[in-house]
């Protein structure tokens, strides 16, 4: 009998789907039939097609720009220039970073690819014919091309607009306790040290940006479809820029092939097409090539950074210092939060307890693309986990210590959670040992050193890569929270229909992230509406509450907290309806798993669906009719997952290829809504994190011109390179978050490369190898190698 | 010029320009826009479609090149409203994300088990190796393809007795 | 990306396309399997005024065996030599390419008299050619040459061949001793060209010496490599460690590569060293282990 109730339980509760169930997606019906609707497929009548004219000079003045041959291709309707954006005042924008940013440039081109004038015509391929014989006068300038040279003296000043500006300086700033942290470095016993280059790699999601800008010169509506992963912050800029009323803006963010941070910024190009929409009367679709996308649109990383752990007598860090040299390119239009320059780079004493530290960051523009993006993580907690771990990578070897007993050593422990970092962040919660421990169990770690020693007796190279990352995700809350000034909240509006079916709108928006069905599962627990009776709607601002959008994790953290509190608003206005039908006193009303009942009478109940019509239909005297809500999050802190990622790799030592055996991924990301989704992150996560140490990069040659701008040269890992990946877990569960979730987007990417770089060097540490940059590609091993007289 | 061909079990004529591409002529002129692009240089797999059965890379078709050919695109996969194994088997898996890759993954994955029914992993990996997928890291993309594979072999056993 | 506009014939006989080709000269393309050309066109690093579509012409297509040679039709797909295991054991080299040449989707569309003709220096089938001793049936209006593999490639994407001829079949000449061949590739992943490949084809006389050897080069220079001096390092020798680590070096010496994103000269150089060798001793093994 017990078993048999048990088994109903659970058959009740996959039935519902609420939290931990793993159910299988609502979105996915429309997709696996070819019925998504992603920007591209937006047909207006009458639209018209951009392509943009881009600079192939990183540097170069402009002296006169010649459209009469592309005018003179049937079919083309227009040539934008910065001269006639100019004359709307549009020639310039405002970046998320408080910088300005050229829309089509007019005076100088700062970085290869720059948008120097739109073709608008009647189908794309004319616009090309006719963007081929746009001719530019160029004189050719100087090209800066890394941030040592941008801010040596007598450098070319590239922002030779800007009032005041006479360097390539954009910021310095600093966080921590500088002198505690000298104090700690005087007294340790050992200082260990490291210099890195997290280089340029770009989040190139599959879906590249576009728009179709559909301005309607009679009512003045201005109605945008673009790739935007924060369609309410974008229609508040909008109107800042382009000086439209935000009532008459409407944007439609559709089906988002992937994002990953790149869908964060406004390019030129939504801002040319909707100005040349509003010009033309006609709706203006553009959509970037790869090319574009991949030389233009917000890159990521570009951190140079070098640092010192001090330590103690007994093998515990005591001080951290970091210094930060960031390429921003030629506008400083990175995307993060306004307080902090480099972003939440200042978390960098990641999972270790380290009682001081002090993070110098300085920025520099050079002639390269702008942007610097988050590519799956929070506002540059990569970087920061990167250097950490490399870092403790380098002390272990240095001190002669396993890396995982050096971490054992220094993790903040358990019991010392909320715990005050000492550059000024409260971590909620944590057990780094325990997500240790299972990782290490998993991986078989003992057998795998043993074998590892044997096979360097052989002379065979075989390393095992430790890491432990901790994250901070989940922005706000809002008061330390904002972009371009708006508060880091997010956003829920539910409403119940009369038979008990809901729709839920959010201010988040998904990109691929299951958000029609993780967020449903938040509704079905809270409320007992079965996930499949929850519609989940986002992306037009018309229709949902304004909220600050999806990325650095942020949407279970805090759409989901915003979702979760919505759902019990409703339940509490259900319990005093509830006590209308029951006769009884709102105070004897229970609620479980969408029933009501008068405690003491568990088998008279009233359903959820009960509950919903009679919120229309018999509402007690006094009550508002309906079962709707809004609410707006402001979440208390962050959250902070965590996890271990242990790598195994081997090595050929003819060849330099790395090729990776194992990867063992242990996440902590509090409470799971649905696993199957969780699971998918991380294996997306893990890919890119892969990709990024071993393939992934953009760079450029002395004159500036960019390498990595396709996908030949811009490597993304087909099934064949990516490794196979085994996921454990732990569930530490976010003390102040409603239901205890955590975010799980970018973990992986955040923790990865640390340690498939770590598994690298330690193949390769015992020849005195310490370091090597990413990608680690197999000509660098094999320098590497040979450097230290290691060949086949 | 007038170019004509099957797509998804329906003749087609269509005039256009020779240096249409197929991804474009689908898209634009056929108006389905599962077919969908992600690079300009052959190297994504988000256009696949089959021709004569095998998966190519319609961004890499010119349109007169279908002349007399059958193409089946993702449209096409379901049958009178049911839905193909693969179809299925990305679903339950959880084969998809963003699915800005999916139909072309769906398409390969399709005619990879209909040439070999029981494919190993490596296989199928190596099998969508022409194909980009940058939100799955691929693991559930493989096993979606195992589940269609099962699933038509126990099709097929059923059809037998 | 799209194309410059251009005309399109698709003629079904090849008199046909010799006679366009000799009428438009370098102003038209001829279309194989599309996989290089179109992106070219894409890119409009190509423009021509006409494109030739051989894709109608019957006879173009197949491997069979015929007088000591395999023939193989300029237009036979990558896939169908991928598919052609009866190779295996005559002509390894062919079957251990075929599915390292981009991924399967070009595969199925690209040919490989294609490949030969655009000549790319990262193209794989050149190495393969020069390793085998492949001969090549050119046409044009009213003339037939055949032309060894040898001195075909003379830079990057500059062949022997003239505008106003196709190529129809490529010629392998298949002796009876023991044979064994194989090819390594090094490359960022699937999809990618080489950044170095090495082609091997031996052939054992009776004795257990090298009666011939075949090394082609890939990616490390203007053109694919043939290399001579390694493979008469090899000829008449018994296949010792010794003798093939002396080959390898002679072929590393062979390679002329630039430096580039993928790695430095020395690498490459050193990789090629490295492949040969490896693929001297499978070859060698597979060879000694055929039957006559
Ligand atoms: C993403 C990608 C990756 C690739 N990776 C590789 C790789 O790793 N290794 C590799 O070797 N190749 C690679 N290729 C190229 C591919 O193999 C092509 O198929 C091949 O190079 C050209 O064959 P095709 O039949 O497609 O030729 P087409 O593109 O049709 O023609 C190529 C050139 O050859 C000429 N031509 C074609 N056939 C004939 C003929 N019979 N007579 C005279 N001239 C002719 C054409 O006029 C044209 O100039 C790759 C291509 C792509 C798009
Ligand atoms: S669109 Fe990328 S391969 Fe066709
Ligand atoms: S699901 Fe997004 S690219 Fe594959």
């Amino acid at each position: 009998m017990a078993v048999e109730t048990a088994e109903a339980t659970e058959a009740a509760r996959q039935a519902m789907g609420g939290i931990g169930v793993s159910l299988a997606r609502k979105e996915d019906a429309r997709f696996i039939h070819g019925q998504g609707h992603y920007v591209d497929d937006v047909v207006l009548p009458g639209m018209l097609h951009m392509v943009i004219v881009r600079s192939p000079h990183a540097h170069a003045r402009i002296k006169g720009i010649d459209s009469t041959a592309a005018m003179a291709i049937p079919g083309v309707v227009a040539v934008v220039t910065g001269e006639l954006l100019a004359q709307h005042k549009l020639a310039w924008m405002p970046t998320l970073s408080g910088d300005t940013q050229a829309v089509l440039a007019t005076d100088k081109v700062r970085f290869q690819g720059q948008e120097v004038a739109c073709v608008i015509a009647e189908t794309k391929y004319i616009a090309e014919d006719a963007a081929a014989l746009v001719s530019v006068d160029y004189e050719p300038l100087q090209a800066i091309t890394s941030p040592q040279q941008a801010i040596a003296p007598g450098a070319i000043v590239i922002r030779d607009e800007k009032e005041g500006q006479t360097d390539n300086k954009i910021y310095h700033w600093e966080a921590g306790d500088k002198d505690a942290t000298d104090a700690a470095f005087a007294r340790a016993a050992k200082v260990v040290s490291l210099e890195t280059f997290y280089p340029r790699c770009h989040p190139a999601p599959l879906e590249t940006c576009g728009c179709v800008a559909d301005l309607d010169p009679v009512t003045g509506n201005a109605t945008i479809y673009m790739t935007s992963q924060a369609p309410h912050a974008h229609r508040t800029l909008f109107a800042i820029v382009a000086g439209l009323p935000e009532e008459k803006i409407r944007i439609i963010s559709p089906d988002l092939g992937g994002g990953f941070g790149n869908k964060v910024p406004i390019y030129p190009g939504y801002v040319v097409a909707t100005a040349a929409s509003l010009l033309i009367g006609r709706p203006v679709k553009w959509i970037e090539d790869r090319t574009d996308n991949l030389i233009s649109t917000g890159f990521a990383r570009d951190y140079y950074m070098d640092g010192s752990v001090a330590i103690d007598e007994n093998g515990k860090f005591i001080g951290l210092r970091v210094n930060l040299l960031s390429d921003n390119g030629a506008f400083f239009a990175d995307a993060q939060p306004s307080k902090f320059k480099a972003g939440l780079f200042h978390i960098v004493t990641g999972s270790y307890d380290i009682p001081a530290a002090h993070i110098v960051a300085n920025g520099a523009y050079t002639n390269k693309a702008p942007g610097g993006v988050a590519y799956r993580c929070s506002f540059r907690v990569t970087e920061a986990s990167y250097f950490i771990e490399r870092l403790v990578e380098s002390a272990a070897v240095e001190l002669g210590q396993d890396p995982v007993t050096i971490r054992l050593n220094n993790f903040i422990q358990p019991e010392a959670f909320p715990y005050q970092s000492a550059s000024g962040f409260e971590y909620d919660s944590g057990d780094y040992p325990r997500a240790m421990q299972v990782a290490l169990d998993m991986l078989g770690y003992d057998e795998l050193r043993k074998e590892q020693a044997e096979k360097r007796a052989k002379g065979e190279l075989m390393g095992i890569g430790v890491a432990s990352f901790t994250e901070v995700v989940g922005a706000g809350k809002g008061k330390d929270y904002d972009i371009a000034g708006l508060r880091m909240f997010d956003s829920a509006e539910l409403r119940v229909h009369p038979t008990g079916k809901a729709i839920l709108k959010l201010g988040v928006k998904s990109q691929g992230q299951g958000h029609e069905t993780t967020f449903a599962q938040i509704v079905a627990e809270e409320l007992g509406i079965p996930a499949s009776d929850v519609e989940v709607r986002e992306g037009d601002t018309d229709n949902t509450p304004f909220g600050l959008g999806t990325y650095a994790s942020r949407s279970t953290p805090v759409g989901g907290a915003a979702t979760a509190m919505v759902s019990r608003k409703l339940r509490d206005k259900g319990k005093l309806i509830a006590a209308h039908l029951f006769e009884a006193d709102v105070a004897d009303i229970e609620f479980a798993r969408g029933k009501y009942n008068v405690k003491g009478s568990p088998d008279n109940v009233k359903t959820i669906q009960d509950i919903a019509f009679a919120a229309y239909t018999n509402l007690p005297d006094g009550l508002e009719a309906g079962l709707e809500g809004v609410t707006y999050y402001d979440p208390p802190n962050m959250t902070y997952p965590f996890g271990t990622y242990l790598v195994v790799v081997d090595i050929d030592k003819g060849t330099g290829q790395v090729k990776v055996r194992r990867v063992v991924a242990v996440d902590d990301c509090g409470v799971r809504i649905n696993p199957m989704i969780v699971e998918g992150q991380i294996h997306g996560g893990l890919t890119e994190g892969f990709a990024i140490a071993f393939m992934e990069l953009i760079t450029f040659d002395d004159e500036g011109n960019c390498i990595g701008s396709n996908f030949m040269d811009y490597l993304i890992p087909t099934a064949w390179e990516t490794p196979r990946f085994e996921l454990g877990q732990t569930v530490t569960p976010s003390p102040h978050h409603p239901i205890g979730a955590k975010g799980i987007g970018e973990s992986a990417t955040v923790g990865s490369p640390a340690a498939f770089v770590n598994a690298v060097i330690d193949a390769l540490s015992h020849l005195g190898i310490t370091n090597i940059d990413m990608p680690l590609t197999s000509d660098k091993v094999w320098a590497a190698l040979r450097s230290k007289g290691v060949t086949e | 010029m007038k170019v004509t061909f099957e797509i998804n079990g329906t003749a087609k004529s269509v005039d256009v320009e020779p240096r249409t591409l197929v991804v474009d002529l689908i898209r634009t002129k056929l108006g389905m826009t599962g077919t969908h692009i992600g690079c300009d240089t052959s190297n994504c797999g988000a256009c696949t479609v089959l021709l004569d059965g095998r998966p190519v890379k319609s961004c890499t078709l010119l349109a007169p090149m279908l002349e007399g050919k059958k193409v089946t695109t993702v449209e096409g996969l379901a049958k009178g409203g049911k839905l193909d194994s693969i179809q299925v088997g990305f679903h339950e898996e959880h084969g998809l994300q963003c699915g800005f890759c999916t139909p072309g993954m769906m398409l390969v994955g399709k005619a990879l088990i209909e040439a070999n029914p029981h494919p190993t992993e490596d296989e199928i990996r190596w099998g969508i190796s022409g194909n980009i997928c940058r939100c799955t890291g691929y693991m559930n993309i493989v096993k979606a393809i195992q589940h269609a594979a099962a699933a038509n072999a126990t099709e097929n056993t059923a059809g037998v007795a | 990306m799209f194309p410059a506009a251009f005309d399109y014939i698709a003629p079904g006989a090849l008199d046909e396309v010799l006679s366009l080709l000799g009428q438009h000269g370098d102003d038209a393309k001829v279309l194989a399997g599309g996989q290089s050309l179109i992106p070219l066109l894409k890119l409009r690093f190509a423009a021509p005024v006409i494109v030739i579509d051989i894709g109608r012409v019957d006879g173009l297509e197949g491997i069979s065996r015929e007088n000591g040679h395999v023939r193989i039709g300029a237009r036979t797909r990558h896939r169908d030599v991928e598919s052609a295991t009866d190779l295996r054991g005559t002509l390894d080299v062919l079957l251990d390419a075929a599915p390292l040449i981009s991924d399967p989707l070009i595969r199925n569309m690209g040919t490989v008299g294609g490949s030969i003709c655009h000549a790319d220096p990262a193209g794989d089938w050149g190495a393969v050619m020069l390793a085998v001793g492949a001969e090549f049936v050119v046409k044009s209006a009213g003339e037939e040459r055949v032309l060894p593999a040898a001195g075909f490639f003379q830079g990057p994407f500059t062949t022997g061949l003239q505008s106003n001829e196709v190529m129809t079949e490529i010629r392998i000449p298949v002796g009876s001793g023991k044979s064994g061949g194989t090819y390594l590739k090094l490359e960022r992943k699937v999809g990618d060209f080489a950044s170095v490949a090495a082609a091997v084809h031996i052939v054992l006389g009776g004795d257990g010496r090298v009666a011939s050897a075949g090394i082609g080069l890939c990616a490390v220079g203007a053109h694919s490599i043939k290399a001579t001096a390694a493979e008469a390092a090899l000829v008449g020798q018994e296949p010792t460690d010794d003798v093939i680590a002396a080959a390898a070096r002679l072929a590393g010496d062979a390679a002329e590569p630039k430096a580039d994103i993928r790695g430095s000269a020395e690498y490459k150089r050193d990789v090629a060293r490295v492949f040969v060798q490896r693929g001297l001793h499978t070859a060698i093994d597979r060879a000694q282990g055929a039957a006559a």
